[in-house]
């Protein structure tokens, strides 16, 4: 029993890890498509960020974020790969749920659910505005 | 200095930082905010979503070349998890509700410290120790490969190490870092728990820990794409060229030398802060 869960323990651990990195890589990808339309067309704007002001709320809403982002805005296409990025610890907790359903384990099936709602709540702000 | 330019150079740092943050272990995270406030004159909000960001690449990105070695303990990581993302959300709350100086101050303490834990000798943990009755109910207990052997270890003071490790989440929230040190104190100082298990299963809780407190910043809007684009790069890059010339030995003179820079960072942000320069 205890050899069976060390091993699904480490097949777990192993395809969690790739999924992270492919979320890495996939986000990253995105940000720097963002970046070239940015760059093409502000990047000889002055640059200022010595004073403070809230992004639009263009860029601080799931849905907004998306839609600026098909609206090919390079700000849009960035912030949508950060969102990615975002989202892959979120994924990695989701995972591992299924993970230790499968061992049977249901102490920490609840454990994980538990994070995964916390993090499901500091996401809300940014789902649903308000 | 046009966008384009500021980008260039915020990239640039951003890839040292992340290269001598995944070098000496130390992470990135702490010396990007310095250098983006007091070297680029950033408003230190915008620079700690920014730092944020690159905290939560980090981790994800070099979570495959640990898990490889296959030390981490995912039952201690998702146990503690709680707490860190408990403290990641009261962490942000407070940044939202407090003055760029306060912050500015604790981030100097911060920085000070956890250059001193980096000097630190590593304390050989006691194999014997006796299982304690919570952490053998939750399964926290593991072991893991170490020469031809496997090495077997108990987990110890299971609520201390959870305080502890809400204290880590809270300052992740509130500073945008990952706050590795005290994660790695609170496991293998507190709960026992051998050095090497926690500093990667603490590199794993990192990125969740820090996707908990990025759910608020994005939402107030502290995360700015054209700053969080090169720095997120800049880091992302750097740490895996770190992680690539040196995965397991972190050179001893490089630690000292990286741990008096972040001495000296903290240094000027405190006096900033007490000032009311920031």
């Amino acid at each position: 029993m205890a050899n069976h869960q060390s091993w699904t323990d480490r097949r777990m651990e192993s395809l969690i890890g790739n999924l992270l990195r492919a979320g890495v890589f996939f986000s990253a990808f995105i940000v720097v498509l963002g970046a070239a339309i940015y760059l093409i067309r502000h990047g000889r704007s002055p640059a200022d960020y010595s004073v403070f002001r809230s992004e639009p709320s263009n860029l601080r809403h799931v849905g907004a974020i998306f839609r600026e982002a098909l609206a090919l805005r390079g700000r849009g296409i960035i912030q949508l790969g950060l969102l990615f990025l975002i989202a892959t610890p979120v994924a990695r907790v989701a995972f591992s749920i299924f993970g230790f359903a499968e061992e049977k384990d249901r102490m920490y099936v609840i454990v994980a659910s538990i994070v995964l709602i916390i993090l499901a709540y500091s996401l809300i702000g940014s789902i649903w505005p308000v | 200095m046009t966008i384009l330019e500021f980008s260039l150079i915020v990239g640039a740092g951003s890839l040292v930082a992340g290269f001598l943050g995944a070098l000496t272990g130390l992470g990135g995270g702490v010396v990007l905010v310095p250098m983006l406030t007091l070297l680029l004159g950033v408003d230190i909000r915008y620079a700690i979503g920014a730092s944020l960001v690159s905290v939560i690449a980090t981790s994800s990105g070099a979570a495959a070349a640990y898990v490889k070695e296959g030390i981490s303990n995912i039952r201690v990581g998702m146990f503690l998890e709680v707490a860190t993302t408990l403290g990641a959300l009261a962490g942000a709350t407070l940044a939202t509700h407090i003055s760029s100086s306060k912050i500015s101050i604790v981030f100097g303490l911060v920085l000070i410290v956890s250059a001193f834990l980096s000097w630190r000798p590593q304390t050989k943990n006691d194999r014997n120790a006796a299982p304690d009755s919570l952490a053998t109910k939750l399964r926290l207990n593991g072991s893991y490969p170490e020469g031809d052997g496997v090495r077997s270890y108990n987990v110890q003071r299971v609520p201390l190490g959870w305080t502890l490790m809400f204290g880590a989440g809270t300052l992740s929230g509130l500073l945008g870092i990952g706050s590795g040190a005290m994660k790695v104190l609170a496991m293998d100082q507190a709960m026992k728990i051998p050095f090497k298990v926690s500093t990667t299963t603490s590199n794993f809780m990192i990125g969740v820990t820090a996707a908990a407190s990025a759910g608020i910043y994005l939402s107030r809007g502290y995360i700015d794409p054209g700053l969080s684009m090169p720095v997120m790069l800049g880091v992302l890059a750097g740490s895996l060229l770190g992680t690539k010339v040196l995965v397991k030995a972190h050179p001893k003179w490089l630690r000292r030398v990286f741990s008096i820079v972040i001495v000296a960072l903290g240094a000027e942000m405190l006096y900033k802060g007490i000032s009311g320069r920031i």
